[in-house]
């Protein structure tokens, strides 16, 4: 008879503390000892994990009100500047900000030592960070300035809000060109002298899923240390891309938007990352269990490093002026060798996400499941899959005749 | 020919306008890494300084001439495993292996003794767990 199991099933499971939970790199041997069947009758969560470099992260902060009440325009944390325009004493905290007074790539390659990943990961450790806010002043908000000290005890409210997580596949960054390039993929020796990667493969939560058959809007996950939700899809949400056999598509797919309680979070896994050349960002850990309800999420949850691919993309051309370029593809199990041969060429691998630490997520998660303490979610909607039909899109270059201050005519 | 330098001095000797004389009377090229002076005047500078051969020696002999202790700088490389997140970017860039990754865990290591204070390393790093420590005494 064919696996069968319900949420509520593996959840009863979860409580009574009889539910079998293997992280997505203990699946593979298992798989390889009992067959896919009977793994799938015996295993009822797998659990995922990854850390590394996510761009399109931040935080929503509430501050309180400071007496007189404020409205404020500008505010810094720490000198890196939060979005305030949401309302009075909201803001939002974008990990990609640099210090105000950052030099930037004036002397370049520019160091980026600060930035709002290093803000988030402060806030998250409990230590004290400058706050200066500015202002109009109005009736009901006359205050036009605050420059004082908070902790992250201080606000009432501070959740991490990530528009773009997960990337389920990522490109594998070298460089064609003559002259060493600064990215957000790190250093690219010139003339391919190394291919920078950054995915956790066989522990990557979307690439064990690769259809979001369980990951959906709503999921419990494990977020930057603490308990988080799916929200969304992640911006960039591209299902409809080439994948292979198993499913798991062979370039970047599908992207996650993440949600939790910064206060329940743990400096470990909210790390702010100095890019030199590029900018600021943060690592972010995110770990997602996935309920094996048959045997076809257990085929799902056993994909391995030799089955995942990745393509191969130059960034001195390629990708900054959008230039098609055929590079092939490199398979995740060699890039974690070491070593790749691209052309014919033995390149170095330089990684970006933390495999170590995806794997020491996975673990976590499972612990959490095992004792009684995080028990799995339906989805309270999907993620558009590939027959969503999703086109990616880029800026249309217009001229913007006509309209004043962008309104309409 | 060029090398870096720690240059010890004591109260007395910051009186001197020592850079400018190198630079005047030896054409040497100086370029000052490092420079702590105390509030008693009592300090150090690390220099990299470069020229000819015949103008290296005789500045370095005017330096100690003052009495200034001069010593080769010893650079060495810290890695702080605790904010290092486990990336593994650094190793690729290693040349000496003394950054490397045990490919069964992925697990990043470092070896000082394998270590030859190249300094690639300190670009690559985003978290900045590795950084370039100058040996500098704490009193001539």
């Amino acid at each position: 008879m064919a696996v069968q199991k319900s949420y509520e099933e593996i959840n009863e499971k979860i409580k009574k503390g009889e539910a079998v939970v293997v992280t997505a790199e203990e699946v593979i041997g298992i798989v390889e000892e009992k067959g896919y069947e009977q793994a799938a009758r015996e295993i009822d969560v797998v659990t995922t994990g990854t850390f590394g470099p996510m761009c399109s992260s931040g935080a929503f902060i509430n501050f309180g009100h400071s007496n007189p009440r404020i409205k404020m325009k500008k505010v810094w944390l720490n000198g890196v500047e939060a979005y305030s325009g949401i309302a009075a004493v909201d803001a939002y905290i974008g990990a990609a900000q640099v210090a105000e007074n950052d030099p930037e790539n004036k002397v370049f390659p520019g160091r980026f030592v600060y930035g709002g990943g290093h803000v988030i990961h402060d806030l998250v450790a409990g230590k004290e960070i400058r706050l200066e806010a500015t202002a109009y002043g109005t009736d009901c908000y006359p205050n036009r300035k605050v420059d004082t000290v908070i902790t992250l005890d201080d606000v009432n409210d501070a959740f991490l809000f990530n528009p773009r997580n997960a990337y389920q596949n990522y490109n594998c960054a070298v460089n064609l060109g003559d002259r060493t390039l600064y990215t957000y993929m790190g250093i690219l020796k010139p003339r391919v002298g190394n291919a920078s990667y950054s995915t956790a493969g066989q522990l990557s939560p979307l690439l064990n899923d690769p259809h979001y058959r369980t990951i959906g809007i709503g999921t419990r996950i494990f977020l930057g240390g603490g308990v988080g939700y799916v929200a969304w899809n992640g911006t960039q949400h591209h299902p409809n891309v080439l994948r292979g056999d198993n499913g798991v598509p062979k370039v970047t797919a599908g992207t996650l938007s993440v949600i939790g309680d910064l206060k329940g979070m743990d400096p470990d896994w909210l790390v702010g990352l100095s890019y030199i050349g590029y900018g600021a960002t943060m690592a972010v850990g995110i770990g997602i269990p996935i309920p094996i309800l048959n045997e076809e999420m257990l085929h799902y949850t056993a994909v391995k490093d030799e089955d995942i691919y990745c393509p191969i993309v130059d960034y001195n051309e390629g990708y900054p002026y959008s230039k098609p370029m055929d590079l092939g593809f490199a398979n995740f199990k060699e890039l974690k060798s070491g070593r790749i041969t691209i052309n014919g060429k033995s390149v170095v691998t330089t990684p970006q996400s933390s495999y170590p630490r995806a794997r020491k997520i996975a673990e976590i998660l499972k612990q959490w499941i095992l004792q009684g303490k995080f028990e799995i979610t339906r989805p309270v909607a999907p993620i558009p899959s590939a027959e969503a039909d999703i086109v990616f899109k880029s800026i249309p270059e217009r001229t913007p005749n006509g309209l004043a201050n962008g309104r309409n005519k | 020919m060029k090398n870096k330098l720690v240059c010890y001095f004591s109260t007395a000797q910051t009186e001197q306008p020592i850079i400018y004389r190198l630079v005047k009377n030896y054409d040497l090229i100086i370029n000052i890494l490092k420079a702590d002076i105390n509030p008693q005047k009592e300090g150090y500078l690390v220099v990299e300084l470069e020229g000819s051969k015949e103008n290296y020696e005789a500045g370095t002999r005017f330096l100690e001439s003052l009495g200034v202790v001069l010593e080769p700088l010893s650079e060495s490389i810290i890695w702080n495993e605790q904010i290092c997140i486990q990336c593994g970017a650094c190793a690729s860039f290693c040349p000496t292996e003394a950054l490397a990754i045990d490919r069964d865990t992925m697990e990043v290591s470092f070896h000082n003794e394998r270590c030859v204070v190249c300094g690639m390393c300190l670009e690559c790093c985003p978290t900045r767990a590795i950084i370039l420590h100058f040996e500098i005494k704490e009193a001539v």
